[in-house]
């Protein structure tokens, strides 16, 4: 496979801090890869710059072949990366299918297809029932499905979800890991998330990387990531049973 | 194709809308059999309050850019197009179609300032301002526009109606400003119905947000402030027909601006029956305290202001969002009109 997403030495700093310090790795196309590490590691921090929100101060980001490091966010979304943020930002005072199809509207013109659209997504992310609802007015775990959803209706090659799981009980948690799952194998979407919810990151990726202050300590298969003893020392802590949830 | 375009417009409009909407419709075109002239004169300054506030309306309720300065754009139209008829005899509508291409670029032009170098928010509404208040005092001294003496138009007695020159009486003036802000309307429904407006309600909503879904955040403001420059500058070609004189210090003055936004806040901002509901309870406010002070005797300088002000207040703090938004749910039309 070749990668979709390539990431070389990128770096970001933010005065005297250094959030994210040359940190590298390929995700190759239709992966479903993860980055994990401690709150302040860097991980949203990387995620920005991926998406456009921030401009690296060092380093190269290759899309699809193209450099997309310091593109505007727009344009980033329209070469094929869609995203969902931390904090959840739908458009408050639009329904829950308007948002959708604020999405779907990036490649239709037509309001008509774009709702065709939107709603099929809605009924994948089991908010076809509120789609009239106003957003605002959904849950937190609604909330979240409802960024997802957006974020795939501009069909984006790369989904960058910015820990979806988070807040989430385990059986909605489960109902996402397989919802993402089955995207991914359907649609060929490769997804990169952050991930705080171990439980999520075991189950859903084929790939971990691990940031520590904003440098990435380790990289490969989920199950030897855990045993890594920088990453148990850092991150996990001794028992990884206390982070399953 | 004609069957097409009515199904777009009305399209998922619960009947009962369709139903209160052609009453309101025929009740506006019947009204100058009803009323004296006075009062289709008063009619005329609802009508042309709402079609401003639909104007300003797609800036700030669409697209959730705060513009105090839409009088610039009423202004420039209106000077355009009188400087036309007055110097070459060229009449309104073609003056309008000179008039129109202007406002839209000074609208351009300020979106862009903005836009392009980051200015938002509060500080985009002083740019507003500004441009505006460059105008009145510019317009002072342009000798072109008879600078502050003031631009006239001829005033005669006409044996009829004279449509293409807009000349005539209240009656004609009055279908004339209900002819446009029909358009108006249905113009910004089609608009909030299309790609652009769901596009603008993104950006209002939460511009980061809506760059992450794709859309050119720069390129749909662009759109926004360039359109309702060019609404409003109809607006401004009645005003100069209408009124027959023009003073830079009136028609580019901030109050102007801040009559055309009164109508959509009280009405509801970002709805498209907000501006006209507004219009109506804002004007009629002020000419039922009017008549009744003249009626009670009550002659205090400055009470007529106190008592609008006040109950301005009041609904401001019972509706915040505005009467429309309030009334279509007692009639139980919810997001028929958005």
């Amino acid at each position: 496979m070749t990668a979709l997403l390539s990431l070389q030495r990128i770096s970001k700093r933010f005065r005297g801090l250094v959030a994210v310090d040359q940190v590298s790795f390929e995700v190759p196309e239709g992966a479903l890869f993860a980055v994990i590490g401690p709150n302040g590691a860097g991980k949203t921090t990387l995620f920005n710059m991926i998406a456009g929100a921030l401009a690296p101060d060092g380093g190269a980001i290759t899309f699809a072949g193209e450099p997309i490091g310091g593109l505007p966010p727009d344009v980033v979304c329209r070469r094929g990366v869609g995203r969902t943020f931390q904090l959840v930002r739908p458009f408050p005072a639009l329904s829950v299918e308007d948002n959708v199809i604020v999405g779907a509207l990036l490649h239709r013109r037509d309001v008509g297809a774009a709702r065709q659209r939107a709603q099929a997504l809605l009924r994948r992310l089991d908010l076809f029932d509120k789609r009239h609802q106003i957003a605002a007015t959904l849950t937190l775990p609604d909330r979240k499905r409802l960024e997802v959803a957006r974020a795939l209706a501009t069909e984006p090659r790369l989904l960058l979800l910015d820990e979806v799981m988070a807040g989430l009980r385990p059986i909605e948690t489960d109902r996402m890991v397989a919802t993402l799952r089955e995207l991914n194998r359907e649609t060929g979407v490769t997804i990169l998330l952050i991930e705080h919810v171990m439980r999520a990151v075991m189950a859903l990726a084929s790939r971990v990387v691990v940031l520590d202050h904003g440098t990435a300590i380790a990289q490969g298969a989920p199950e030897a990531i855990v045993r890594d003893p920088a990453v148990v020392q850092s991150y996990l802590g001794a028992d990884l049973g206390s982070e399953a949830v | 194709m004609m069957a097409d375009i009515v199904e777009r417009l009305a399209g998922g409009v619960p009947r009962r809308s369709m139903l209160l909407l052609a009453a309101l419709f025929v009740a506006l075109l019947a009204a100058p059999w009803i009323f004296n002239d006075y009062l289709v004169t008063v009619l005329i300054v609802i009508l042309y309050l709402a079609f401003t506030g639909q104007a300003w309306n797609v800036m700030m309720g669409f697209a959730g850019q705060l513009s105090l300065g839409n009088a610039l754009y009423a202004g420039l139209g209106a000077y355009i197009a009188a400087a036309l008829f007055t110097r070459f005899g060229i009449g309104p509508w073609l003056g309008f179609l000179a008039a129109m291409p202007v406002a839209a670029a000074c609208g351009a032009a300020i979106g862009f300032l903005a836009f392009r170098f980051g200015v938002a928010g509060v500080y985009f509404a002083i740019l507003t301002i500004a441009c505006a208040e460059f105008a009145r005092i510019g317009f002072d001294h342009l000798d072109v526009f008879n600078a502050s003496a003031g631009l006239f138009l001829p005033v005669a007695q006409y044996a009829h109606n004279d449509l293409w020159h807009l000349r005539g009486d209240p009656t004609m003036f009055y279908y004339v400003i209900l002819a446009a802000t029909v358009v108006a309307f249905v113009l910004c429904r089609m608009l909030l119905k299309s790609r652009v407006g769901f596009y603008w309600l993104a950006i209002r909503e939460d511009e980061q947000a809506a760059r992450a879904a794709g859309i050119d955040s720069f390129r749909y403001k662009m759109y926004a402030v360039t359109i309702s420059a060019a609404i409003t500058s109809f607006a401004g070609v009645f005003y100069a027909f209408f009124y027959n004189n023009l003073f830079p210090e009136q028609v580019f003055n901030i109050s102007r601006s801040i009559e055309m936004m009164l109508g959509p806040i009280i009405g509801g901002i970002g709805t498209l029956f907000g501006p006209i509901l507004g219009a109506f309870v804002l004007t009629g406010l002020a000419e039922t305290l009017d008549t009744a002070m003249g009626a009670f005797g009550l002659d205090l300088p400055g009470a007529k202001q106190v008592l609008y002000g006040i109950c301005l207040l009041i609904v401001v703090v019972a509706l915040p969002e505005g009467i429309w938004p309030w009334l279509s749910r007692r009639l139980g039309l919810t997001g028929a009109w958005r």
